[in-house]
C-alpha cells in the first residue's frame, strides 16, 4: 500500500459531513484507516441543522469505496466516556492509532452582552472541552504507538476577534492554548500537536439562512443567496475568493499528519486566504 | 510527468548547498525545473567557509540526475542587477516561473553592543535586502504568467523570538516576516501567495562549525559537536538536536504546491517546538 499516511489509523471527530468527512476521505485516499465519531443530532442553541445518521452512513460508504476500513460511532464530544469508548473500540478493531483530527464544532451567534447562558455553555463544551476530550481519549493509544500527530481545528477566530461570536472566539482561542500546552507535554513522546485555522469554509456550517442573516442583515431574506453572500465573505480575505473548500483544510491536516512534518509541533497554521494578514 | 509541482519552474537562491540544494532536489523530485543562484564565494564577516562553484556544480548534477532541467548562475543577492539577469535568463530558457524560494542567508555572531558595523551591514544586506531583491526580480515573471504563484521566504525561529548574541540575525529574520506579510497583501490580487518558513537549527554547514558551536557554548574554548548536541536539543521541545534540510524542503514543497492554494501570509515554523518552548 502506498500513500503519505499509508498504514496509519486516524481518529476524526465530527466526521459525518463537512470538513470532518473531507478529512476522513483525504486521509483514506493516502492510505489511512479511520475511527470516526459524530453527534448525529441537534443542539438546541445551534441555529442550523446539524448532522444525521444518514450523513455518517455516507462517510462510511465513501471510505469503504476507497478500500479503507472505518469504525464509525455515534458519540457526543461533550461526553468523555462515550468518546473514550469509541476510540478504544476503534483501536481494538483497527490495531493502532497515529493521527487525531479534533474537528467537531458548532457555530451560533450573539453579542456577548446578550448571549444566552446556554449558547455560551454549549459553545465552550463542544468547541473547547470537546477538543480536549478527543485528545485525552487518544493520548494513551498514541503513546502506545510511540509517537503521532494531533491536529486541532481552530479558526481564524482563534487568532483574531470577530464581533457577534465572542463565545466562538473565546473557545477557538482556548484551542490555541490547549494546543501549545499539549505540544509541550507530549513532545517527549514524539507526539506532535498543531492547530489549523481556516477562514470561511464552504460547508453547511456557513451556508445556511442563519449565517447569511448575520452577514447580510440589510438584505431581504429572498436576496440572501450564496452568490450575493460571496461578496460579503470575500472582503474578509486577501486572496480574491469568498471561501475555501473542505479539501483545502484536509490537505493541511494531511501534511501535518504525515511524516513530511515529522518535526513540526506547536504551530498555528492558517488556511485563510490571507484573512489574518489583511 | 507526475509530481506535486509537475511542470512548474522554481527560482531558488543559495542553491549551491545546504537547505537551498535540498530545496532544488525536493522540488525537482516532484517535477519542477530549477533556476538556481548562489554567491559561490566568501563574505568577510562570515566566520565559516561559504559555498563554492564546485558546490553549485554538484547541485546541477543532482537535479539533472532526476531528469529535470536547471539553469544555475553565480550571483550575489545583494546585487539586484545580477539577480535580475539570472532570473530573466532562467525564465527565458525554462519558459515560465511559478515558485520562488528566497533561501540565501548567512550567520555570524557577536553581542549587539560590540558588533562591527560591517558585520551588521552584511547581515541586513543578505538576509533581509537580499530576500526583497529575490522577490522583486521574480514578481514581474509571476504576474506575467497569469497563473498566480508561490513565494516562500526563509526566515528562522529567530524571526519570531530573540536569541542573545545574534541581534543582527534576529533583526533581519524578523524583518523578513514584515516583508512576507506586506508582499502577501500586495500580491494577493494576482493570486500570488507569500509565506515564510521558520526553522530551528538545521544540520548544514551554516551551523556545523566551531564559531557557531561557540555561540551555544560560550564557556568552552573549543566546543565540539558533542558539546553542541545537548545544548541544541535543550532548545527544542521534541527530543531531537536539529532537523534535516529535507524537513524544511518538505514544508517548502507543501507551501509551493496547489495543496496550499489558499495559504498566504503565514509564518510556518519547522522548529521541533522551539518557539513554544
Amino acid at each position: 500500500m502506498t500513500g503519505r499516511v499509508a498504514g496509519k489509523v486516524a481518529f476524526v471527530t465530527g466526521a459525518a459531513r463537512g470538513q470532518g468527512r473531507s478529512h476522513a476521505i483525504r486521509l483514506a485516499q493516502e492510505g489511512a484507516d479511520i475511527v470516526a465519531v459524530d453527534i448525529e443530532g441537534q443542539i438546541d442553541s445551534v441555529p442550523y441543522a446539524m448532522s444525521t445518521p444518514e450523513d455518517m452512513a455516507q462517510t462510511v460508504k465513501e471510505i469503504e469505496a476507497l478500500d479503507r476500513r472505518i469504525v464509525a460511532t455515534k458519540a457526543d464530544v461533550r461526553d468523555f466516556g462515550a468518546v473514550k469508548a469509541a476510540v478504544d473500540e476503534g483501536v481494538a478493531q483497527l490495531g493502532r492509532l497515529d493521527i487525531v483530527s479534533a474537528n467537531a464544532g458548532i457555530f451560533s451567534f450573539g453579542t456577548l452582552a446578550d448571549l444566552a447562558e446556554q449558547a455560551w455553555q454549549d459553545m465552550i463544551d463542544v468547541n473547547l472541552t470537546g477538543v480536549w476530550h478527543a485528545v485525552k481519549a487518544a493520548i494513551p493509544h498514541l503513546k502506545a504507538a510511540h509517537g503521532g500527530s494531533i491536529i486541532l481545528t481552530s479558526s481564524t477566530a482563534g487568532l483574531m476577534a470577530m464581533e457577534n461570536i465572542g463565545h466562538y472566539v473565546a473557545a477557538k482561542h482556548g484551542v490555541v492554548g490547549l494546543m501549545r500546552t499539549l505540544a509541550l507535554e507530549l513532545a517527549p513522546d514524539m507526539i506532535r500537536v498543531n492547530s489549523v485555522h481556516p477562514t470561511s469554509v464552504n460547508t453547511d456550517m456557513i451556508q445556511n439562512a442563519a449565517t447569511y442573516a448575520l452577514f447580510a442583515p440589510d438584505l431581504p431574506e429572498a436576496e440572501r443567496t450564496k452568490e450575493t453572500l460571496g461578496g460579503r465573505f470575500q472582503v474578509m480575505n486577501a486572496l480574491p475568493i469568498p471561501w475555501v473548500e473542505p479539501v483545502d483544510i484536509s490537505n493541511a491536516v494531511l501534511w501535518l499528519a504525515s511524516d513530511e512534518a515529522r518535526y513540526v509541533t506547536g504551530v498555528t497554521l492558517p488556511i485563510d486566504a490571507g484573512q489574518l494578514t489583511k | 510527468m507526475t509530481g506535486r509541482v509537475a511542470g512548474k519552474v522554481a527560482f531558488i537562491t543559495g542553491a549551491a548547498r545546504g537547505q537551498g540544494r535540498s530545496h532544488a532536489i525536493r522540488l525537482a523530485q516532484e517535477g519542477a525545473d530549477i533556476i538556481a543562484v548562489d554567491l559561490c564565494g566568501q563574505v568577510g564577516s562570515v566566520p565559516y567557509p561559504m559555498s563554492t562553484p564546485d558546490d553549485l556544480a554538484e547541485t546541477v548534477k543532482e537535479v539533472e540526475a532526476l531528469d529535470r532541467r536547471i539553469i544555475a548562475t553565480q550571483a550575489d543577492v545583494r546585487d539586484v542587477g545580477a539577480l535580475r539577469a539570472a532570473v530573466d535568463d532562467g525564465v527565458a530558457q525554462l519558459g515560465r516561473l511559478d515558485i520562488v524560494s528566497a533561501n540565501a542567508g548567512i550567520s555570524s555572531v557577536g553581542p549587539a553592543a560590540d558588533l562591527p558595523e560591517q558585520t551588521w551591514r552584511d547581515m541586513i544586506d543578505i538576509n533581509l535586502t537580499g530576500v526583497w531583491h529575490t522577490a522583486k526580480v521574480a514578481i514581474p515573471h509571476l504576474i506575467a504568467g497569469g497563473r498566480g504563484g508561490a513565494i516562500v521566504l526563509t526566515s528562522s525561529a529567530a524571526g519570531l523570538m530573540a536569541y542573545p548574541n545574534v541581534a543582527h540575525y534576529v533583526s533581519a529574520k524578523h524583518g523578513v516576516v514584515g516583508l512576507m506579510r506586506t508582499l502577501a497583501l500586495e500580491l494577493a490580487p494576482h493570486s500570488i501567495r507569500v509565506n515564510s518558513i521558520h526553522p530551528t537549527q538545521v544540520d548544514t554547514a551554516m551551523i556545523m562549525n566551531e564559531p557557531t558551536w561557540k555561540l551555544f557554548s560560550p564557556d568552552i574554548e573549543h566546543p565540539t559537536i558533542e558539546d553542541f548536541t545537548p545544548v541544541s536539543q535543550a532548545m527544542n521541545a521534541l527530543p531531537i538536536p536539529w532537523v534535516e534540510p529535507v524537513d524544511i524542503s518538505n514544508a517548502l514543497l507543501w507551501l509551493a504546491s496547489d495543496e496550499a492554494r489558499y495559504v498566504t501570509g503565514v509564518a510556518l515554523p519547522v522548529d521541533a517546538g522551539a518557539v513554544i518552548k
